[in-house]
């Protein structure tokens, strides 16, 4: 069983008109010792899912799932206090914004402590050693001085070591990262990205990666799971992803990346937007911006098997040609021959 | 799917003067450290020179801090250089100089922040033209749709306020807004990286065609390497307040010269799972603005430093194709990452 199994989630927020969906039907799994990355533009329910998960989302929100299961427990089920057990223990996320999820009232010793008090219930001079320990292993230099320190005292590069810190501080089995660099210089997330996947080598602990950006995916995960409006629209293995994209909107969104594009010259876009809470569209989703919808598609849509990466889409592709698309895959194919 | 070749003017067919030149810009700042200790001195841009022409992109890139948006301040003339002369289409500029100011125009990073939201979309347009010509109404109007067309926008958006639109329109209504006035240099300040991928193709192609249309010059302040080097004619690499790298993108990207410019372009993470490849690890971050290292101001974090480096801030030397300030430039051969 894998150490983490997410089937059927979807959360809705009620809002003035009407319930909105943020997330739809998403499933997931994510084993021991394994990448997986979580890829979509802003509103594709990456982050909202995985705050369901923790249990972090405001009181309003409606989570149902047919299965949750993380280590054997079925977090459904499990109250209020026995999942405040869980996370930050077992389970641990760092955030986009490193210096808006330290709290700036309390020192960095004091905010690493706290976790090692309440979980692990350590003394005052463990907890100091193991702070430190932590800090070292981040690769903070001087961790002894730093510990004093406030929030405001340090850098973002410095904030995201210390939140890695307090994510790893009890040894957790999954580690879910929620745009752990995006707020970051290019220097500064190539090192937190190796930390990251050195951490996860060294402590054969599960990793969800949730980003938007296609190099940082490609670079660092095993599995990619992308989605698109709160929908999960494709899942396969990181080269097979970038090589041979299965769902219209994978290759379209890889092939806007300006670094695939000849310079210069105009870069293949999608035209529209994401849909929103009231233009959301029968049937797939994706259709109004797909170079391939049909009716069929604008009614209904299915998803595929593994063959196809489960790409949610009637026609998904092989190698950029539709399958069994009624018109398409004929032109296209003779084109390329 | 073949596109339309985009054709850049040449660097031989240009001869003209360029549009926007600067010559040794330096801005300080002074810092208050509190009550009893004397303020301190930021040289948040240290002597930087470039000349723009027409229908050209210079590109300035760097990290947090590397002073690309005091850059900009000078150049769209909201702050004068501590030192150094900005020149306009030939003529010295200067903050009160109104005449010029309509020549050099700005489009900000996130334009969720960066359009008025009591506004409608047709009197954020139509206000640089009220207050800078003697157009009637009616020719103002014309005018605001003529450009609303251009980015692409529909005549019915006029009367809609900018809550009603997307990141993307958003930003295309601010592109609109900084070209009311036709002026000849565009300032983009990462006018991209709060767009969705998705979107982001739209916009750059959109700055492609519309530069191609108007002649415009853009100056394109941007972290994204892989951005840069699609849209880029030119590049300035900065570091602390000082230019490390420049030269044309071509150059630049094929055989950085400077360790930092070869740093930063390998730690961009490239979309391509079977490149993955050895990355330079740039030991550190940034030193404070307030207490920079002397000599050149990388040598901290720089595999290659030695003690010349360590003493005197290197001059910028090369051809005009490349200039790099470094005494110690990778050559030809691919940079080797550091030992750790």
């Amino acid at each position: 069983m894998p150490l983490l199994e997410i089937q059927n989630l979807t959360v809705e927020f009620p809002t003035i008109s009407g319930l909105f969906r943020a997330v739809d039907g998403v499933s997931l799994t994510c084993d021991t010792g394994e990448i997986l990355s979580i890829v979509g533009e802003s509103g594709s329910g990456k982050s909202v899912s995985m705050l369901a998960l923790m249990g972090l989302l405001p009181g309003n929100a409606r989570i149902t799932a047919d299965r949750m299961q993380f280590d054997g427990k079925d977090l459904l089920t499990l109250s209020a206090r026995q999942r405040r057990s869980v996370i930050g223990k077992d389970m641990a996320m760092i955030f986009q914004e490193p210096m808006s999820s330290l709290n700036p009232c309390f020192t960095v010793g004091y905010q690493l402590g706290e976790t090692l008090r309440l979980h692990m219930g350590l003394g005052r001079a463990a907890r100091r050693a193991r702070s430190i320990e932590l800090l070292q292993l981040v690769g903070i230099p001087a961790p002894e001085d730093r510990l004093g320190n406030y929030p405001h005292q340090m850098s973002g590069g410095m904030s995201q070591r210390v939140m890695i810190a307090m994510a790893l501080a009890c040894n957790p089995k999954l580690l879910i990262a929620d745009e752990p660099t995006t707020a970051l210089d290019v220097t500064i997330q190539a090192q937190i990205l190796e930390l990251l996947v050195r951490l996860q080598r060294e402590n054969g602990m599960a990793l969800v990666l949730i980003t938007h950006d296609m190099g940082v995916v490609a670079e660092t995960a095993e599995r990619v799971q992308v989605q698109y409006a709160g929908q999960k629209v494709e899942e396969q293995p990181v080269t097979g992803l970038f090589t041979d994209p299965h769902h219209p909107y994978t290759a379209a969104l890889l092939a806007s990346l300006p670094e695939r594009a000849v310079v210069g010259q105009r870069l293949p876009s999608i035209p529209g937007v994401v849909p929103g809470q009231h233009d959301r569209p029968d049937g797939c989703l994706f259709s109004p911006r797909c170079a391939f919808a049909t009716d069929l598609c604008r009614r209904e849509v299915h998803a595929q098997g593994p063959d196809f990466g489960q790409a949610l889409c009637n026609y998904p592709l092989r190698l950029g040609i539709p399958t069994g698309h009624p018109t398409m895959s004929v032109a296209l194919a003779g084109e390329d021959a | 799917m073949t596109q339309p070749m985009m054709d850049k003017p040449e660097p031989s067919s240009l001869l003209g003067a360029p549009v926007l030149e600067g010559r040794d810009l330096t801005r300080y700042y002074a810092i208050s450290r509190g009550a009893f200790k004397p303020s301190a001195t930021v040289k948040a841009l240290n002597g930087v020179s470039f000349s723009l022409h027409s229908g050209r992109t210079l590109a300035v890139v760097g990290e947090s801090g590397c002073g690309k948006s005091t850059l900009a301040r000078l150049v769209t003339m909201i702050e004068d250089p501590t030192s150094g002369d900005l020149l306009i289409d030939g003529q010295p500029a200067h903050v009160g100089d109104r005449s010029l100011r309509s020549l050099v125009q700005i489009v900000f990073q996130n334009p969720y922040g960066s359009l008025n939201p009591r506004q409608k979309v047709g009197t954020i347009l139509d206000e640089p033209l009220r207050i800078n010509t003697k157009d009637d109404a009616a020719t103002r109007r014309a005018k605001v749709e003529e450009m609303m067309r251009k980015v692409g926008l529909r005549p019915e958006h006029y009367d809609r306020y900018p809550h009603m639109f997307s990141g993307g329109q958003r930003q295309r209504i601010a592109i609109a807004r900084a070209l009311m006035l036709r002026p000849k240099v565009l300032v983009l300040d990462e006018p991209v990286s709060a767009l969705d991928l998705s979107i982001q193709a739209q916009v750059l192609n959109l700055l492609m065609d519309l530069q191609k249309e108007m002649g415009l010059a853009y100056l394109f302040i941007s972290h994204g390497l892989s951005v840069v080097r699609h849209i880029a004619d030119d590049i300035m690499v900065m570091y602390l307040g000082r230019p490390v790298e420049t030269g044309t993108s071509e150059a630049v990207f094929a055989n950085p010269q400077h360790p930092y410019t070869a740093a930063l372009l390998s730690a961009t993470p490239i979309a391509n799972p079977q490149g993955r490849r050895q990355r330079i690890a740039l030991q550190g971050e940034l030193p404070s603005p307030l207490k920079p290292p002397s000599g050149c101001p990388f040598n901290p974090r720089c595999w290659r430093a030695t003690d010349e480096c360590r003493q005197i801030m290197p001059a910028l030397s090369g051809d005009v194709a490349q200039q790099f300030a470094c005494y110690h430039p990778l050559g030809d051969k691919p940079p080797s990452p550091p030992s750790e």
